[in-house]
């Protein structure tokens, strides 16, 4: 089984972002970047479907900047065979970006492409199944279960108040939801020997596309919560500030 | 969710960590995270040695990590394998001390004084964890004074006979094997000291528990009884060569322990850090009191100034310049360092910094112990004092 996966370079969410001059982006002075934690549950299932089936080859794939390699090389340490950096930009319009990788996924044979369901930096929910149309394949989206066998998919999506159980024949594009698995830890055996796979750099030219970003808020700041008492006399004043301060109920 | 413990890095370190130095950091940073912060309260009351941990430890790597891949060891360099226990110490310095007896104490001996069938045969079980190893060179009588250690190895039978008691072995009850450190020639003889590999099964051989420990709760600390226990001569350590060589094992693993110090203060500092800024007196944190301020800024201080130090220490020896002397320097510094931070955010945080379900009190109990382990502060100080005036004051 040959499987790609498609990851993203973004930053930590436990950062503090910060925007940037331009309003429009944000200010990436200090703030550490990592694999996008939706993508690794995709490494982690193409890594774990080669090790079941005892051959295959698993390939990761990211478009960015030079910084990216590292990203790929963490993927490459928790144990994907090889890379490919698509050196670009980037774009802010997810159907450019799904068209590079399109052209560069297709004819390669891969049976599974694998994409995280979002990227945790602009929640676009865009590129994978994009890419599935552009490739002509069969997509299903948001997994939290997957099991490839002779030739199929079968994976269940959680919808509103229940789960969706769908099926596909291979090739397919799926993207990766939290609770699809857990994703190891890069070993330190395994990010030494990361330095060692084969990692390809390809310059792409991207579009213009059609999306811009405007503007960028963070949200407001929280204030402080209010304790209004303790036990069954705090409850009135409790309720009069829910309906007239905070305005739920 | 797990809490995610950020770092502390107030002029950049990480810019002078290689990417894959950052990588092994990571990794064994969210180890702690995820497998080590969820238990070890309940390990630390109950006084047990959290030994579930050891097969995840093994299979990222964690053990002999600075050890070539020949061995089934990760190859890192010294700096990387600072920072593995760094972190590991960031969560428990009982944890950090399991991985340090094991890399440090054990394997390093085997890969340093033993023979290539002993490597062979020993290396790879230690690096997997299906053999946990133990020190045993400290006795009753003999702690900072090791050369003049009482354990005897006589030649019989074409193999040796051991005998002799040790104290203050941690894993020495887990242990599947440990390096015996031992005469075989006259008492008074330091240079007789030869290390040996003895398999806990050997007839004679015996661990038990130290019980009422106060610190390093999450560790065990056992006393070894020797009594005829007969190995064969391939157990002796073919190039250990006097009590220099058991004290060679021990910078490996104080270089170790300087690291750690940084991790212990670390914890305590982003502990003592959030309690401020959330914890409200006087209707404000008490974040915003000149008292709490000053304790913050004098950690953090601390803690940089010890991580610069530490790293240059990390490069000197992969450049295999280090010396033992700038090694206890380290260690006395840097322990000594952790065990203030810890007991300033245990004031900091007031009465619920007695609490197990905060860190600080764990660790300046902890520190104790690392305080007095591996070279005592005073011995440390003593080493520097005659390194700096070519004269011995011990």
């Amino acid at each position: 089984m040959k499987i790609a996966v498609c990851l993203k370079r973004v930053p930590d969410t436990t950062t503090k972002i910060v925007i940037g001059s331009d309003g429009a982006s944000i200010d990436e002075t200090g703030v550490k970047f990592v694999p996008n934690p939706f993508d690794e549950f995709a490494i982690e299932a193409a890594i774990a479907l080669k090790e079941a089936a005892g051959s295959g080859e698993t390939v990761v794939y990211s478009l960015g900047g030079d910084a990216a390699l590292e990203t790929i090389r963490t993927a490459l340490a928790m144990g994907m065979d090889r890379g490919v950096l698509l050196q670009s930009g980037g774009s802010t319009d997810g159907m450019e970006v799904a068209k590079a990788l399109a052209a560069e996924l297709k004819d390669q044979g891969f049976d599974l492409i694998l994409f995280g369901k979002l990227a945790v930096d602009d929640y676009n929910y865009q590129v994978g199944p994009m890419t599935a149309e552009l490739l002509g394949l069969p997509c299903i989206t948001s997994l939290v279960h997957l099991k490839v066998a002779d030739g199929t998919v079968e994976a269940e999506r959680e919808i509103e108040g229940g789960v969706e159980t769908s099926t596909c024949r291979l090739p397919a594009v799926l993207t990766c939801d939290k609770g699809l698995n857990t994703p190891r830890l890069p070993s330190l055996k395994g990010i030494m020997a990361a330095k060692k796979k084969p990692l390809e750099v390809k310059a792409v030219d991207l579009g213009a596309g059609t999306v811009e970003i405007l503007g960028l808020e963070l949200p407001p700041e929280r204030s402080a919560g209010k304790i209004v008492g303790e036990g069954p006399d705090a409850v009135p004043e409790l309720v009069s500030l829910l309906r007239n301060e905070a305005k739920v109920i | 969710m797990t809490n995610r413990f950020s770092g502390v890095d107030f002029y950049d370190m990480d810019s002078l960590l290689s990417e894959e130095e950052r990588a092994v950091r990571d990794t064994v940073r969210t180890w702690v995270d995820e497998h080590l912060m969820p238990v070890i309260a309940d390990a630390y009351i109950k006084g047990e040695f959290p030994e579930a941990l050891v097969p995840q430890m093994a299979e990222l790597g964690f053990f002999g990590a600075n050890l070539p891949e020949r061995y089934g060891c990760a190859g890192l360099n010294n700096v990387a394998y600072g920072l593995i226990m760094q972190e590991l110490e960031r969560g428990d310095s009982g944890v950090r001390s399991f991985a340090s007896v094991q890399g440090a104490l054990v394997m390093y001996p085997i890969y340093q004084f033993g023979s290539d069938e002993q490597k062979d045969q020993w290396l790879p079980r230690l690096a997997s964890g299906e053999d946990v190893g133990c020190f045993g060179l400290t006795e009753p009588d003999y702690g900072s004074n090791p050369g003049g250690l009482i354990t005897t190895a006589r030649e019989a039978d074409g193999g040796w006979v051991l005998n002799g008691t040790k104290m203050w072995i941690t894993n020495g009850s887990r242990a599947s094997v440990a390096i015996i450190w031992a005469k075989t020639g006259d008492i008074s003889d330091a240079s007789s000291v030869r290390g040996f590999i003895v398999p806990a099964d050997t007839p004679g051989f015996s661990a038990r528990d130290q019980k009422g420990k106060l610190s390093l709760r999450a560790s065990d600390t056992s006393e070894l009884l020797l009594e005829d226990v007969k190995v064969p001569a391939s157990a002796l350590l073919p190039k250990s060569s006097g009590i220099k060589s058991a004290l060679m094992c021990l910078t490996q693993a104080r270089y170790g322990i300087a690291w750690g110090g940084i991790g212990a203060a670390m914890a305590c500092y982003e502990e003592a850090l959030s309690y401020a800024q959330n914890r409200i007196m006087f209707d404000r944190p008490i974040a915003q009191t000149q008292l709490q301020q000053a304790r913050l800024a004098e950690m953090l201080t601390e803690i940089t100034k010890a991580q610069f130090m530490t790293l240059q220490l990390g490069r000197l020896k992969d450049r295999g310049t280090m010396t033992p002397f700038q090694v206890s320097l380290a260690k006395r510094n840097n322990v000594n360092m952790a065990a203030e931070c810890a007991r300033e955010a245990r004031r900091l945080l007031g009465a619920n910094g007695i609490l197990a379900e905060y860190g600080a009190m764990r660790h300046m109990a902890n520190l104790e112990s690392v305080y007095t382990y591996e070279g005592t502060h005073d011995m440390h100080t003593l080493i520097l004092g005659q390194e700096i005036t070519g004269l011995s004051a011990f």
